[in-house]
């Protein structure tokens, strides 16, 4: 197998290749190191690099491996994003304000992926705490496309969804609030799944909107995806949200057939705007799942115009409060010599955040402010309720439903960053199943003019194995996921 | 013009649980700063509340104690403002839904009557740090030890007319919360903090005037100073012809006066909006019921036992009744003698001197109820009277024994025999012939002042241990034959 073809090969095959000896996790690790230093100046997808302590878990993998303690993940190399705390490793994301911040302990995902045995490389970029759809907010530099590097990955888990897609690492972390790992997955051609909200711990993410945050596997197959969820989720007592259901194997029922499944297309995501060839290519996609039995219904979600609105109050809102702490008084960065503490507030505040991260703490600030709060928070809470009622009642009819993950390919760097709003449209097929908290999915599905566009399967709560199954017949019968980008200076 | 005071009170209650409301932390007062702050009550980034329980069913606990209604989903919510000892830059509270709704309380008076006040709501949240100023010379220090101590803040309605009845609603409050063991009650250590709402208004009136609030005073002694030079502050305003404005100001013990803290008007927007990371709490009647079945018996129905069941005051039975521990101690000993009356007056009495005197609780006392219930037999059957029953006190308190090892050991028993008094009577009589002939030579109104001579004598004579009563009777006799 050639360096490239190694770097590319999906977690499941590298499982069982580490399984059978023939391979160890450290010359895996050291594949992937060496491949992000000689390529990832073309896309910046990664913040921090944990070389050495990437190779002791890789001998300890190995250990593992031989005693016969071993887990599918262990030896499994992965990225996290920058959002997870990582004990002892600097966690930035992606902002000034915590540019040199080294949290003392492990996020819960972070705590549990190493315990299965993955292998950290390192910290991927993303837009700053989380907030854009480019990858074009964060402090680090924007990060390119690897389809083409004029482009944008994505955005939030744009250096997730870059780095899996160059053959970086099988697998990454992301966290969705409104489409951060499906809309990269999607621009990027890789497989992203934001779970329902609850099954994974928040504890140790740092917050952006906590009632719409959820961490979630990004990989290069739905099969990966279910290996690495399997690892991810469950109840925790410190995570109040985290939802006590049972956690299902789900790479268990992966191949189970979809005959009979019924997919919902609702009207108002294939209407007037959407663009004819990405439609065709999304039909084409549907028409694929159609081929191994699942019926396609038309459907209404009648409220989905008013989620991008509803979205951009209660997100704001609460990242408003949430980023109220960064104050300059016990970490993260601190202007020089405040005069008193309106100044240490103010400019510590200014210059360690940046301007789409204060647009949005105004906005929320705003939205929650005396003689506005009924018209606009409550009005949005209740506005949320609504939407969620609208999947609720698609979900008596369908079992799944579907749709395009982002309105377009990626776009050129710049090209929307001067237009917050046509930013926010970004995530228009995406932000409702965050209101929801309904489980989300983007699956490779066609390159238009040579970039990668995204199927996006929305499930019931708690239902992230139909999708996972939905996803996987896909790519039994489509070879979308393994598509690979050229970079500059490789001849794949 | 007379004025009227109207007064309405919230209370900050913590709450006596082992950790903090949200984090693991240890909940306790005194430790060196920042040594019990964990990376929760620091607010760093990623880390999550998670509600204590203990919290919850205290608040619960208060709740039905004063017949509250009780949220069956509370929620809390985050109130939003910047400040160094605020480490989240919001406090995690209960704003739109609290987790007690409306009550009543009812107050014993020092002059035995009762006063009747309504509790608005109260609700959990989270304490703040400590900022601390005199420790860095041109720097704020901030210790985050108090971030997170859990406190229900209890709110009263506006029913309060006197500073007596603002500090005895505290002192009823305190026995309430103490009884329940929710709360050590600890003011000096800021365990309650009362936060005064006052205004004035032309007596007879049914508005109220402008209030102010005065913050954070931390003794019952401040309270009612407070009250009183507020309240004549806002009168010499009123009748100057201004107006009071309304603001939040600050006592100062030292002076002796409120003083401007911060104007309403430019008040923070605190942008309170639900907390998206904790669920609501609901509460079903099942736990409702299991847990008033578990409460003790309370300061108020206790006050009113004693006085039906042990013919005490009002005014006693509410000072027993007032402290969990001093009751039971009243109870057992009253249990071993049979003498509530006399047992109240002991403990009430010398056993309270002693131990303020030596700045205990009545959970170290030294004497134990069956040694006080021993003391107190032998004055119920005169073996001693009430001085040498003092003494025999003190013999306790020491350690010297049980009341009978004592009475022995001195030889204090008292002479009741009246063959023994009458020779002692008789050797006084006459070895004092003249104060005889003065005593006879007075009229009925003298003769008693001049009693008291031989009464004296006679008690030297017996070491004290003369049966005063008896002495009297038989002194009288002879000296009037």
């Amino acid at each position: 197998m050639t360096h490239t073809d190694l770097c590319y090969a999906s977690a499941t095959t590298l499982s069982g290749m580490l399984d059978n000896r023939d391979l160890s996790a450290v010359e895996l690790t050291e594949h992937c190191l060496a491949r992000i230093k000689r390529f990832d100046s073309q896309l910046n997808s990664v913040i921090t690099l944990t070389e050495e302590q990437a190779l002791v878990a890789a001998q300890a993998a190995d250990q593992r491996r031989a005693v016969g303690e071993a887990t599918p993940l262990t030896g499994i190399p992965l990225l996290h994003k920058d959002i997870f705390c990582t004990a002892g490793v600097k966690t930035t994301c992606a902002s000034r304000m915590l540019q040199e911040f080294k949290p003392p302990y492990d996020a819960t995902v972070v705590a549990k992926l190493s315990a299965a045995g993955a292998v950290t490389l390192g910290k991927t970029n993303m837009d700053e705490f989380a907030m854009g759809a480019s990858n074009e907010t964060s402090f680090f530099g924007a990060v390119a496309n690897p389809w083409d590097t004029t482009r944008v990955p994505g955005g939030s888990s744009g250096g997730s969804a870059a780095a899996v897609a160059a053959g970086f690492a099988p697998l990454s972390t992301g966290t969705d609030t409104g489409g951060s790992i499906r809309q990269p997955a999607a621009l990027c051609g890789i497989t992203g799944l934001k779970p329902t909200y609850g099954r994974i711990s928040r504890l140790g993410i740092i917050a952006f909107a906590s009632s719409l945050d959820q961490a979630g596997p990004m990989a290069r197959s739905a099969e990966d995806a279910a290996m690495m969820l399997n690892a991810m989720c469950g109840v925790d007592s410190g995570d109040s949200t985290s939802a006590d259901v049972s956690v299902p194997d789900f790479t268990a029922s992966l191949n189970r057939p979809i005959a009979g499944l019924r997919i919902g297309l609702p009207r108002e995501y294939f209407g007037g705007d959407l663009d004819p060839d990405l439609a065709a290519h999304i039909h084409k996609a549907l028409s694929e799942l159609e081929a191994e039995g699942a019926q396609l219904v038309d459907i209404d979600l009648p409220h989905t115009r008013q989620a991008i609105a509803t979205y951009y109050v209660i997100a704001p809102a609460e990242a408003s409060a949430n980023l109220s702490r960064y104050d300059g008084v016990r970490f993260g960065h601190r202007c020089d010599n405040p005069v008193d503490l309106m100044d240490l507030y103010e400019r510590s505040r200014s210059e360690g955040f940046g301007a789409e991260v204060q647009r949005r703490i105004l906005v929320g600030t705003y939205a929650l402010s005396a003689g506005f709060y009924d018209a606009y928070f409550k009005k949005a809470q209740q506005v949320r309720r609504v939407i969620s009622d609208d999947f609720q009642r698609a979900f008596s009819q369908v079992d799944v439903i579907a749709g395009p993950t982002a309105p377009s390919i990626a776009f050129h760097h710049g090209e929307k960053a001067a237009d917050p709003i046509a930013m926010y449209m970004e995530d228009v097929y995406t932000l409702s199943v965050n209101l929801a908290g309904l489980p989300g999915m983007s699956v490779p599905a066609g390159l238009i003019n040579g970039m990668p566009i995204g199927l996006q399967l929305i499930g019931r709560a708690f239902d992230e194995q139909t999708l996972l199954r939905a996803g996987h017949c896909f790519q039994q019968r489509t070879d979308w996921h393994t598509q690979r980008p050229t970079l500059a200076g490789t001849s794949s | 013009m007379k004025w009227e005071q109207v007064m309405g009170l919230e209370v900050h209650l913590q709450l006596a649980t082992q950790t903090k409301i949200f984090s693991g932390a240890a909940n306790r007062f005194g430790a060196e700063p920042n040594r019990q702050a964990c990376a929760v009550d620091l607010g760093m980034p990623g880390m999550l509340p998670v509600v204590n329980e203990l919290a919850v069913k205290y608040a619960v606990m208060f709740g039905l104690s004063i017949d509250a209604a009780i949220g069956k989903r509370s929620v809390f919510d985050r109130k939003n403002y910047f400040y160094p000892d605020s480490p989240k830059g919001y406090q995690i509270s209960q704003f739109f839904e609290p987790i007690v709704g409306e009550g009543s309380f009812t107050i014993p008076m020092p002059d035995g009557s009762t006063f009747p006040i309504r509790i608005t709501r109260a609700h959990l949240e989270e304490d703040a740090g400590k900022s601390v100023h005199d420790a860095f010379a041109g720097q704020t220090g901030i210790d985050l030890n108090r971030a997170g101590t859990p406190l229900l803040e209890i709110v009263t309605e506006p029913d309060f007319r006197t500073a007596e009845q603002a500090v005895a609603y505290l002192k009823a409050l305190h026995s309430l919360v103490t009884t329940l063991g929710i709360s050590d009650g600890n003011m000096a250590e800021g365990s309650m903090r009362c936060d005064i709402n006052l205004s004035l208004r032309a007596e007879g009136s049914d508005e109220l005037g402008t209030r102010t609030e005065i913050k954070n005073v931390n003794s019952f002694r401040f309270v009612e100073r407070a009250i009183g030079v507020e309240a004549e502050r806002q009168r010499d305003i009123l009748e100057d012809g201004g107006r009071i404005v309304q603001e939040t100001r600050l006592y100062d013990a030292d002076n002796n006066e409120t003083r401007s803290m911060r104007s309403k008007e430019v008040a923070n927007d605190y942008r309170y909006f639900p907390e998206p990371d904790l669920l609501p709490i609901i509460i079903d009647e099942t736990y409702i019921e299991t847990l008033r079945a578990t409460l003790p018996e309370l300061p108020g129905p206790k006050r009113q036992r004693f006085v039906q069941h042990y013919a005490l005051s009002d005014y006693d039975a509410a000072l027993l009744a007032s402290e969990r521990t001093l009751a039971a101690y009243f109870e057992a000993v009253t249990a071993s003698c049979g003498e509530a009356k006399l047992a109240a007056n002991w403990i009430l009495g010398d056993l309270s001197a002693a131990l303020n005197r030596e700045d205990i609780g009545i959970n170290q006392c030294p004497v134990t109820p069956e040694a006080l219930a021993g003391l107190i037999l032998r004055i119920a059957d005169n073996t001693l009277s009430s001085k040498l029953a003092k003494q025999v006190f003190e013999g306790l308190w020491r350690g010297q024994g049980s009341a009978e090892d004592i009475i022995e050991a001195q030889g204090l028993e008292q002479v009741s025999d009246s063959g023994v008094l009458e020779a002692m009577i008789d050797e006084v009589i006459a070895n004092n012939p003249a104060q005889v002939v003065q005593y006879k030579a007075a009229d009925e109104g003298k003769r008693k002042k001049l009693s008291g001579f031989f009464v004296g004598q006679i008690m030297k004579a017996s070491k004290g241990q003369a049966n005063p009563q008896l002495l009297s009777t038989l002194l009288i006799k002879k000296l009037d034959r």
